[in-house]
């Protein structure tokens, strides 16, 4: 899917982030063409979702920069770049919990304001999740886990994005359906939407997307395709390995 | 014992630890309301002369309620429920009984020791009260059989048809509530020219209050007769709106609200002063819920020093109104002064809420908390007394000249009515945000904070939104305070109105605007506000107690508040029929996974 032409939608130059004085992120630099499903590999703490959330602007690099469809985003704040088309799905779904699956969609597209655009995208997600219509009046926090993760991705989808970030998708899931998520996320994928998600499951992550990184300790440490991760002896015993076990 | 009085068919036997539990604590509450000094305090007001007077109400229904309670039969699914019977009724005679065992060792120790000392309570006049003044012979007999016999009333309610138990129960608090409200149905009677309706209901002779033997069998034989006429025509009503689709109920609540409307215009008109003066304190103290409903309810931020913006409020128009303000007094009109309120609001609202924007919970609380004792002492302070008078405060506030009509709190009506203009704006500006973007971003804010910012909400904004709108709305309230009592002092903001507004907020409903009208007119109508009267003016030492064991049960038994809303009752309807898809769906998934193994 990777056009050598085309411009990156999203990319990292050499971003560095701390939290307080702790270097976080390490000179890391990314780069996500229109289109494409890449993933980011790493365990635990090692600045996955800080990744993600640099990208949406909740955390401002302390140097390096953060381009969004060629342009310097690094002052803009998120709604700037949820506006302009980013949007993520949260670690552990995260749905707002005593709001009904309506308002929770509804607040999706928070920044939109063409009610009729909205009410359609909304149809749309119901077409995805006909459960998720199914479930509309009802209270997110009492929704199983599997239609959580429907309302979460129907929610990140509202703001009409063009590129999606998720958190970890399969996080919390039963076998049954992390195989089924990631299905879904390629069908989506298919469907046009450039996705960039995180995992810890990386065969499964790494079945699905077309390129990969691998963060250690918020350093890039590996940067390739999909199938050359795969073979790649270092991260099957890092990372591929560690899967199995699990 | 239970082998031999349980009903051969019943499958689980009575529980007498329970019913033995629920005696115990029964006792307790009787010698304890007795030593609180409810019985006695209350016991001049009379509601059916000569037999009844509120003290004795309070003792008399505990041991219904708990001879009730006790046989509650518990009905668990799959469980065969016990067949209530001969057994239960011993069980509540037994609560009862062990009730009036608690009120005839209080009356013995009564008679023996003295306590005084630290139970002020412990005194004659309750020892007197408790043996209705003819010695411990003919009071302990009494309590025995008075509670034994509630005891088992309570457990025979359990066998009669629920529709009796509606009836009964409609009657009961029906007679209580003419009773205990006389001086509103006086003030109301009067406005309407029924005063012979009145004086053939109330015993009305040489001050004493409460109603009359005769007249209250005859309004007890009318309540019941009503609920016969009507034939639960109410009852299916009230159903069918809360079945009916969205868009009926919308009208019906619209017209409803029509009604309350015109009622809130029209009916001061008619009303005497005393239920007017209610109504203005219910208005200002309404006012002040509706706006710390949107800071707490709505965007989820628990804001304890509240009564900050109030006194802004109330200072600022004092300083702009008042003849006698020590510094600045320029004696403007009320109307002018009203754009500084909403500015200096707005700066109070922006200055407190600033520095605690990034906390959270119990921090923000504690923060804020410490923010409305500073203003106080501020307001009190030597430092600014040259300013705003000190404790002395600022007098001679100028009553509010609308053309023909003056605002002065001698004339309770006009206060009402300027309370009420503030009130229907706080009320729809409230009902418009609530379905608003920003309302939406409150709730998203107070639900997962960090989620909100990514969907690209700004929460900051949002949060110091909150804040103005809600301090705006308090220092109006304050406005009208300084109109209404003609001055300010520091003793008026204390931090108990925060905290009284806040119950009054979490009793109506969190985030629910009907709640919160519903909870002001309970409240501070009926128990009165911090400094304020409320219609049972004989509560005042009690309304502190009252309103903590309010919160307590609000919190434990009903946490959406009174009048939950609409969306949230449906919620809960949800949660049983989703309980039953939830195992539904188990069991597809356990097929699922069964077969392929
Ligand atoms: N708000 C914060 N303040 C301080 N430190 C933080 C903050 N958020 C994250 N960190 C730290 O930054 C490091 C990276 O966190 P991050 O959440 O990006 O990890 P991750 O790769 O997503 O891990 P996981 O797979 O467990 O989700 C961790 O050591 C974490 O403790
Ligand atoms: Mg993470």
């Amino acid at each position: 899917m990777t056009s050598g032409e085309a411009s990156p939608l999203l990319e990292f130059r050499q971003v560095n982030t701390h939290y307080g004085a702790v270097h976080i992120l390490k000179d890391v630099d990314l780069s996500i063409y229109p289109g494409e499903l890449v993933c980011l590999l790493g365990g635990n703490a090692s600045g996955k979702t800080t990744t993600l959330k640099t990208l949406l602007g909740m955390v401002i690099p302390t140097s390096g920069e953060v381009l969004l469809n060629g342009e310097v985003v690094n002052g803009k704040p998120t709604s700037f770049r949820v506006e302009n088309g980013v949007t993520m799905v949260p670690e552990n779904r995260r749905l707002f919990k005593r709001l009904s699956v309506r308002e929770n969609l509804e607040l999706g597209a928070y920044l939109r304001n063409d009610r009729d655009g909205i009410e359609a995208d909304m149809e749309r997600v119901f077409g995805l999740f006909p459960r998720v219509k199914e479930r509309i009046g009802q209270k997110a926090g009492t929704l199983s886990g599997g239609e959580q993760q429907m309302v979460a991705i129907g929610r990140a989808l509202m703001s009409r994005p063009t590129v999606l970030l998720m958190d970890e998708p399969s996080m919390g899931l039963a076998p049954a359906l992390v195989q089924q998520n990631f299905e879904l996320i390629q069908q989506i994928n298919d469907d046009g939407m450039t996705v960039f998600m995180v995992e810890q499951n990386a065969n499964m992550a790494l079945s699905i997307a077309d390129r990969g990184w691998v963060l250690q300790s918020g350093a890039v440490v590996l940067d390739d395709t999909a199938e050359a991760l795969l073979a790649n002896p270092e991260m099957r015993a890092a990372y591929l390995g560690d899967d199995r076990a699990d | 014992m239970t082998a031999t009085l349980a009903p051969s068919g019943s499958s689980v036997a009575l529980d007498w630890r329970r019913a033995l539990l629920w005696g115990g604590i029964c006792a307790l509450s009787l010698v304890s309301v007795s030593l609180i000094g409810l019985p006695v305090g209350m016991n001049k007001r009379i509601l059916i002369e000569p037999v009844l007077s509120l003290g004795y109400l309070f003792l008399l229904w505990i041991p219904l309620v708990f001879g009730y309670v006790a046989t509650t039969v518990v009905v668990l699914e799959g469980v065969e429920a016990r067949k209530s019977g001969v057994a239960d009724l011993l069980a509540g005679l037994t609560a009862g009984l062990m009730g009036g065992i608690g009120l005839t060792l209080l009356m013995v120790g009564l008679d023996t020791v003295n306590i005084r000392k630290p139970l002020v309570n412990w005194s004659p006049q309750l020892f007197r009260l408790l043996t209705f003044e003819r010695g411990l012979e003919f009071g302990i007999p009494v309590w025995l059989g008075i509670c034994a016999g509630l005891g088992l009333v309570g457990a025979v309610l359990h066998q009669l048809p629920a529709v009796a138990r509606r009836v009964m129960s409609w009657v009961l608090f029906g007679v209580m509530a003419v009773a205990i409200l006389e001086a509103v149905i006086d003030d109301l009677a009067e406005g309407f020219h029924l005063e012979w309706l009145t004086d053939a209901l109330y015993y009305k002779k040489g001050g004493t209050e409460g109603l009359t033997v005769t007249s209250a069998v005859v309004l007890a034989l009318v309540l019941a007769a009503l609920p016969v006429v009507t034939g639960g025509r109410v009852k299916a009503a009230v159903d069918h709106y809360r079945d009916a689709p969205s868009e009926d109920r919308r009208r019906t609540s619209l017209v409803l609200f029509g009604a309350i409307a015109v009622a809130c215009v029209g009916l001061p008109m008619i009303l005497g002063g005393i239920v007017n003066e209610l109504l203005a304190n219910v208005g200002l103290f309404l006012l002040l819920a509706l706006g710390l409903n949107i800071v707490v309810g709505l965007a989820g931020l628990l804001d304890l020093g509240y009564v900050a913006f109030f006194a802004v409020g109330g200072y600022t128009t004092s300083v702009l109104t008042s003849s006698n303000s020590p510094f600045f007094a320029p004696e403007w009109h009320f109307g002018i002064a009203l754009l500084f309120v909403v500015v200096m609001a707005a700066v109070a609202g922006l200055l407190i809420g600033a520095p605690v924007i990034r906390m959270r919970g119990d921090y923000l609380a504690i923060v804020t908390l410490g923010f409305g004792e500073i203003v106080r002492l501020l307001f009190l302070s030597d430092w600014l007394k040259p300013y705003f008078g000190g404790s002395q405060g600022i007098t001679k506030v100028n009553p509010v000249d609308i053309g023909p009509f003056k605002v002065q709190g001698s004339d309770p009506r006009s206060v009402f009515y300027l309370v009420l203009f503030f009130c229907a704006l706080a009320i729809y500006v409230s009902w418009r945000l609530q379905g608003s973007r920003l309302g939406r971003a409150w709730m998203a804010t107070r639900e997962d904070e960090q989620v909100a910012e990514a969907m690209g909400i700004n929460t900051v904004n949002a949060k110091l939104m909150a804040f103005v709108v809600g301090a705006t709305m308090a220092a109006f309230s304050g406005a009208v305070l300084a109109a209404k009592v003609g001055s300010v002092f520091p003793k008026s903001f204390e931090i108990l109105v925060s905290i009284i507004i806040l119950v009054v907020v979490i009793v109506g409903g969190m985030g629910n605007i009907a709640g919160v009208m519903v909870g002001s007119l309970v409240l501070i109508g009926i128990l009165g506000g911090p400094r304020q009267p409320g219609l049972l003016q004989e509560f005042q030492s009690y309304k502190l107690l009252i309103y903590g064991a309010l919160l307590v049960f609000m919190m434990l038994k009903r946490p959406e508040g009174l009048v939950p809303s609409a969306r949230r009752s449906r919620e809960l309807h949800q949660d049983e029929y989703l309980q039953d898809a939830w195992l539904g769906d188990e069991a597809e998934t356990e097929g699922d996974q069964g077969a392929p193994s």
